[in-house]
C-alpha cells in the first residue's frame, strides 16, 4: 500500500512538470503582454520594465529561470498585484476556494445520494420523475444562469442572502448551491440507477424475505452497496468543481483562487497563473489517488500495486 | 424497429422535435426576423418585450429576438462543429491505438495522456487566448481540448474488438487493416459514437457560453446564446428581460439535448453506464 502510494505520487512528478511547461510556453505564444495598456509607454521605460521582469529574455530562459525558483518553493511576486509574491495571494485564497469546494462536495453528495435513493424506492412514480427531471435540469444548466436566479429571486427578491461578495457563512450559500447543482445532479442519476441495479439482487430479496422495513432494506442494503459506482465519478466532480470555481467565483466576486486565475489569465499575469496552476494540478492528481485508495477500502477485491487496468 | 421504440419515448421525441425547431430557425434566420441582429436603435435601447421587439432591445437597442435567433447559429455551429472535430480526431486516433496497438499505441496514448492531465477549459482558454475571439479560434480551442475523452472510448472499444472472431476472422481472409477498421469494426461502433456526439455537443455549446462570459467569446457585434446571457447577467437587476431569454433558451435547448441524449442511449448503446460530461 505504502509501496503504491509512494510510486503514484512519484509518476506524478512528470505528469506535474509537463503541465507547468505547457501552460508556460502556451501561455507566452498569446498575443499580448502583462504591461500593454491602453497607452503605449515610451521606449525606455518599456525596455526598464521588461528587464525588470526578464520580459526581455529568450522565452526557454525565462522559463528555465522561473523553474528555478519554483523548485526552491519562490513562486516570484504578481505582476499585478505589484510586490505581492504569488504564495501569499495563493495562501489567502486558497483556504476560501476549499471551504467553498468543502460544502459544494458535502451538499452534493448528500442530496445527490438522497434524491438518487428516494427516485430508486418510488420508481415511476411524480417523486420518481420530479427528482430526475430536477436531475437533468442540473446538468443542463450553466452555472451563471443557476447564479442568476438564485440572485434575482433569493437575493434581490427576497432578500435572504448577499448577492456577492465573502462576508460571513451567509454569503457561502448561494455560491455553494450554484457549484454543487451540477455534481449533485450527476451522483443522483447514478444513485438512482445504481439502485435499481442493486434492488435486483438476490441479497435484497433475501433482506426483504427476512422481514426487514422497506425503509431499511433501500437505505442500508441498497444504498450502501450502490456506492462504488459512485466513487468513479469523485475524480471527475473534484476536476468539475476545480474549473466550477472559476465561474463561481468570478459570478460572486468571491476571493478565491479561481477568480485569481481568471484574472491572472486575463491580465497575462504569468507567475500567478504558474502558481494556480501548479495548486490545481496538485489537487487532481491527488484527487485521482484518493479515488484509487477508497476503491481499495470499499471493493477489497481491488489490490493496490498489481496490475490494474 | 428501433424507430417506432424510440417514438414511444415522448420526451426524446419532443426534445428531437425542438431542437429541430430551433435549427431551422437558426439556418433560416433572416427569414424569421424582421431586425437584424446588429443594427443599433438608440432610440429604443432597454426596451422590454413588447409588440415590435417580442423579446425588448439590449443595451444598444438592437432586437434580442434577433440576436438570439442569429446567436443559435452561433452556438449550434459550436456545438456541431467542435463535436464533428472531436469525434474524427477522437476515433481516428483511438481506432489506431486500439486495433494496432504495440508502439503506435504508446506514443498515441502519451499524447492523449498529455491532453488528459490539462483540465480542458484551462487548455480552452489558452488556446483561445492565442488564436484569437474568432470563429476558427472557438472551434480548435473547444474542439482541441475536447477529442481525447473520444480518443479513450474509441481505443477501450478497438481493443474488445479486436480479439472478437469477426475480426480475427476478417484477417484470416486477409482483408486489410484499413478495410478491418473501417467496415468490420467502426460499423458497430456507431451507437456509442452517435450517444457521445449528443453529449459533447451540449457540452461544446456550454464551453462557449463559459468562455464568452469570462470575456474570452466572440467579438461583438456577433452574438452566441452564451455572449447574449452574458450580457444579460451584468444588466439582470434592472433589464431582467436581457437574461432571461437567452437563459431560458439556452436552458430548453440543452435539456432538449440531455432527453435526446438519454433516448438515444437506452436505443443505441443500452450497456453503458451514463458518462460524465
Amino acid at each position: 500500500m505504502i509501496t503504491y502510494l509512494f510510486k503514484q505520487t512519484l509518476g506524478a512528478i512528470p505528469t506535474l512538470a509537463l503541465l507547468l511547461t505547457l501552460t508556460f510556453f502556451l501561455l507566452r505564444l498569446a498575443p499580448g503582454g502583462p504591461f500593454d495598456s491602453e497607452r503605449a509607454w515610451p521606449p525606455e521605460i518599456k525596455a526598464n520594465i521588461d528587464r525588470q521582469y526578464e520580459l526581455d529574455r529568450p522565452v526557454y530562459v525565462q522559463f528555465g529561470h522561473w523553474a528555478g525558483s519554483a523548485v526552491r518553493g519562490d513562486f516570484r511576486e504578481s505582476f499585478q498585484y505589484t510586490g505581492i509574491p504569488v504564495s501569499q495571494l495563493i495562501k489567502d485564497s486558497l483556504p476560501v476556494s476549499m471551504t467553498l469546494g468543502f460544502w459544494a462536495v458535502i451538499a452534493s453528495v448528500i442530496f445527490g445520494l438522497g434524491l438518487g435513493a428516494i427516485a430508486a424506492w418510488k420508481q415511476n412514480t411524480w417523486i420518481d420523475g420530479s427528482a430526475m427531471f430536477l436531475a437533468i435540469a442540473g446538468v443542463s444548466l450553466p452555472s451563471y444562469l443557476v447564479a442568476s436566479v438564485l440572485i434575482l429571486s433569493l437575493s434581490l427578491g427576497l432578500g435572504w442572502f448577499p448577492p456577492a461578495l465573502w462576508e460571513g457563512p451567509s454569503s457561502l450559500v448561494l455560491p455553494v448551491i450554484t457549484l454543487a447543482l451540477r455534481p449533485l445532479a450527476i451522483i443522483a442519476r447514478l444513485t438512482r440507477a445504481s439502485m435499481l441495479e442493486a434492488m435486483n439482487s438476490d441479497y435484497i430479496r433475501t433482506a426483504f424475505s427476512k422481514g426487514l422495513s422497506e425503509r431499511s432494506v433501500v437505505f442500508k442494503h441498497a444504498l450502501k452497496n450502490s456506492l462504488i459506482p459512485i466513487l468513479t465519478v469523485v475524480g471527475p466532480i473534484t476536476a468539475y468543481l476545480v474549473t466550477g470555481s472559476f465561474l463561481v467565483e468570478t459570478v460572486f466576486q468571491i476571493p478565491g483562487i479561481g477568480k485569481f486565475f481568471v484574472e491572472g489569465i486575463l491580465n497575462r499575469d504569468y507567475p500567478l497563473v504558474m502558481g494556480v496552476t501548479l495548486v490545481y494540478g496538485v489537487i487532481l492528481i491527488a484527487a485521482n489517488l484518493g479515488v484509487d485508495l477508497l476503491y481499495g477500502i470499499v471493493d477489497p477485491r481491488i489490490r493496490m500495486g498489481e496490475k490494474s487496468a | 424497429m428501433k424507430f417506432k421504440k424510440f417514438l414511444k419515448n415522448r420526451l426524446a421525441v419532443l426534445s428531437l422535435a425542438f431542437l429541430v425547431l430551433i435549427s431551422l430557425l437558426a439556418i433560416f434566420a433572416p427569414y424569421v426576423t424582421h431586425f437584424s441582429y446588429q443594427d443599433q436603435n438608440i432610440l429604443q435601447r432597454l426596451e422590454p418585450p413588447g409588440a415590435i421587439h417580442w423579446m425588448g432591445t439590449d443595451t444598444l437597442g438592437r432586437d434580442l429576438y434577433s440576436r438570439i435567433i442569429y446567436g443559435a447559429r452561433m452556438s449550434l455551429a459550436v456545438g456541431i462543429v467542435t463535436a464533428l472535430f472531436a469525434l474524427t480526431v477522437g476515433t481516428l486516433v483511438g481506432a489506431a491505438a486500439g486495433y494496432f496497438g504495440g508502439w503506435v499505441d504508446q506514443v498515441l496514448m502519451r499524447v492523449v495522456d498529455v491532453f488528459f492531465i490539462f483540465p480542458s477549459l484551462l487548455l480552452a482558454i489558452l488556446l483561445m487566448l492565442i488564436l484569437g475571439r474568432g470563429f476558427t479560434g472557438i472551434f480548435l480551442a473547444l474542439g482541441i481540448a475536447a477529442w481525447v475523452t473520444q480518443a479513450r472510448l474509441v481505443r477501450a472499444q478497438f481493443l474488445q474488438a479486436r480479439e472478437l472472431p469477426y475480426v480475427e476472422a476478417a484477417r484470416a481472409l486477409g482483408v486489410s487493416h484499413l478495410s478491418i477498421i473501417f467496415r468490420h469494426i467502426l460499423p458497430n461502433l456507431w451507437g456509442p459514437i452517435i450517444v457521445s456526439l449528443t453529449v459533447q455537443i451540449p457540452a461544446s455549446i456550454m464551453a462557449e457560453s463559459f468562455l464568452s462570459f469570462i470575456g474570452l467569446g466572440l467579438q461583438p457585434p456577433f452574438s452566441s446564446w452564451g455572449t447574449l446571457a452574458a450580457e444579460g447577467f451584468r444588466a439582470m437587476r434592472s433589464y431582467p428581460h436581457l437574461i432571461i431569454f437567452p437563459g431560458v433558451v439556452l436552458f430548453l435547448a440543452m435539456l432538449a439535448f440531455n432527453y435526446l441524449g438519454d433516448g438515444l442511449r437506452d436505443l443505441l448503446d443500452p450497456k453503458s453506464k451514463q458518462a460524465f460530461q
